[in-house]
């Protein structure tokens, strides 16, 4: 199973990239686990500074911007 | 089965309030009123001329200024001197939504230039991002406009230095190096700034007032003239320049903002005016209270003013119409600037979040010196100003 991490204090942004990465992982219809990770010091323990941040099981994939879910199916499907 | 208490207790909060609501009494009827005619009034004055353009700036700051660029003179091994007056200065281009200053405060202090220019940016990031300079300079006038930007610059790199100077032997635990993001869009520089200050230059242009006379009239009397120019310099700049997809993603960002920020302004608008009135009216609040707890210009006032700010939490760009309401019901302007550089650095709230991220003595540290300045500088400013 895929653990989707959105990383973000729980701003409007972040709100808007967990959706984008929920409608993108259903289009690319595989097994995921979204995760909402809203603690500071964790977000910077993941060594991101710029929110909203998508990470990927653990690895940081974007940073400091709203990709499309269209651009996240891209993503997840060089995971697979 | 847990027992649900807290629909019941709303339900009846709202209930009590409606009996209770003091409708027909003459304050409660003119705060309504004065509410509804601060909020028609930002709606004529502001919106058009001062928030729309200021939206597109903002939006083409977050698309095409390479915010890495700027981290880089924020990271570990930035030169420290450089990285102060960066800190200083980058909350114009970085910190357009207040939700994005902690998590680079925090990044800037575990895994980048430390904890100085932290400090530096935490305080100056929320008080000249571009929405907020704009705004403040055209709805409460430019002199406090810019005292305000100039004062965050100058007393951020002041408090940082303090921080550094009481705390920078303590060892911090330095997270992971910085996630690389991925290269801004290759413009050059000078494309962006010249695109940037177009806008601006419109945006100025539309909103001088007249004024002192001489130069300040000369130039009122052609400011359409100048505005249009501007505009279609950023037309032809956008034709030229920018690609289709670059445009849409601009516009998109600037609607993204308008949604996020215009709401949240307008409750403000709302509220302020209830409780303080438009300039020239009295909202629920009594004009008289509001005088002797921060009129003229004394110590107390500015402090007060600074306790106050630095407690309260301001939505994004909404301490500029709490502002207003209090200037016009008899705040001096020394205080007025203390409120604006100590109100949206720091709350209640974002204390929380900046404690568990450096512990409970720097923050209180941070915390008084804030105050401290914002107090001093509100003096001073009112000595010469009020």
């Amino acid at each position: 199973m895929m653990k989707i991490q959105i990383l973000g204090t729980g701003c409007p942004k972040c709100e808007k990239l967990a959706a984008n990465a929920e409608a993108a992982a259903k289009t690319a219809g595989i097994d995921y686990e979204l995760v909402k990770v809203t603690d500071i010091n964790e977000i910077t323990a993941f060594g991101v500074m710029m929110t909203p941040a998508l990470a990927i099981d653990g690895e940081v994939k974007l940073s400091g911007r709203v990709p499309s879910s269209s651009e996240i199916v891209k993503i997840l499907a060089s995971f697979d | 089965m847990k027992f649900e208490w807290k629909r019941p207790a709303i339900i009846l909060a709202v209930f009590l309030a409606a009996y209770f609501l003091p409708v027909g009494q003459a304050r409660f009827d003119g705060a309504i009123g004065e509410a509804l005619r601060l909020l028609r009034g930002y709606a004529r004055q502001h919106v058009l001329l001062c928030l729309v353009p200021a939206f597109f700036i903002a939006g083409a700051i977050a698309v095409f200024v390479g915010q890495a660029s700027v981290m880089r003179y924020l990271g570990a091994r930035a030169n420290k001197v450089l990285a102060y007056g960066v800190a200083s200065v980058s909350g114009s281009i970085l910190a357009v939504c207040s939700c994005t200053v902690l998590p680079l405060f925090s990044g800037i202090y575990r895994m980048g230039a430390g904890l100085g220019p932290a400090t530096a940016f935490l305080y100056s990031g929320p008080a000249i991002n571009v929405l907020a300079i704009i705004l403040t300079a055209t709805v409460i006038g430019p002199t406090l406009g810019v005292a305000r930007a100039a004062g965050a610059i100058v007393f951020s790199i002041v408090i940082g230095l303090i921080m550094q100077l009481v705390f920078g032997k303590q060892d911090r635990e330095i997270a992971p190096a910085a996630v690389e993001s991925e290269a801004p869009p290759a413009k050059p520089l000078w494309k962006n700034a010249l695109f940037l200050l177009s806008m601006v230059g419109f945006l100025v242009a539309a909103n001088w007032s007249g004024g002192a006379g001489g130069l300040w009239a000369a130039v009122h009397s052609v400011r359409w003239v100048i505005a249009g120019l501007c505009v279609v310099a950023t037309a032809a700049m956008l034709a030229r320049w920018f690609s289709r997809g670059e445009l849409l993603e601009w516009c998109g960002s600037t609607w993204a903002f308008a949604g996020q920020i215009l709401p949240l302004l307008f409750a403000g608008v709302l509220v302020a005016g209830f409780m303080l009135g438009a300039p020239g009216g009295e909202g629920l609040i009594p004009a008289r209270w509001v005088e002797q707890a921060v009129g003229g210009n004394s110590l107390r006032a500015n402090f007060f003013a600074a306790l106050a700010g630095a407690l309260m939490y301001f939505a994004t760009l909404t301490e500029v119409p709490i502002l207003q309401g209090l200037l016009g019901a008899g705040m001096g302007k020394g205080p007025a600037l203390a409120m604006l550089l100590a109100g949206p650095a720091i709350s209640l709230p974002n204390m929380l979040v900046i404690r568990s991220v450096m512990g409970t003595k720097k923050t209180l540290v941070y915390v008084v010196l804030v105050v401290v300045m914002a107090t001093a500088s509100g003096t001073i400013f009112g000595m010469f100003f009020g």
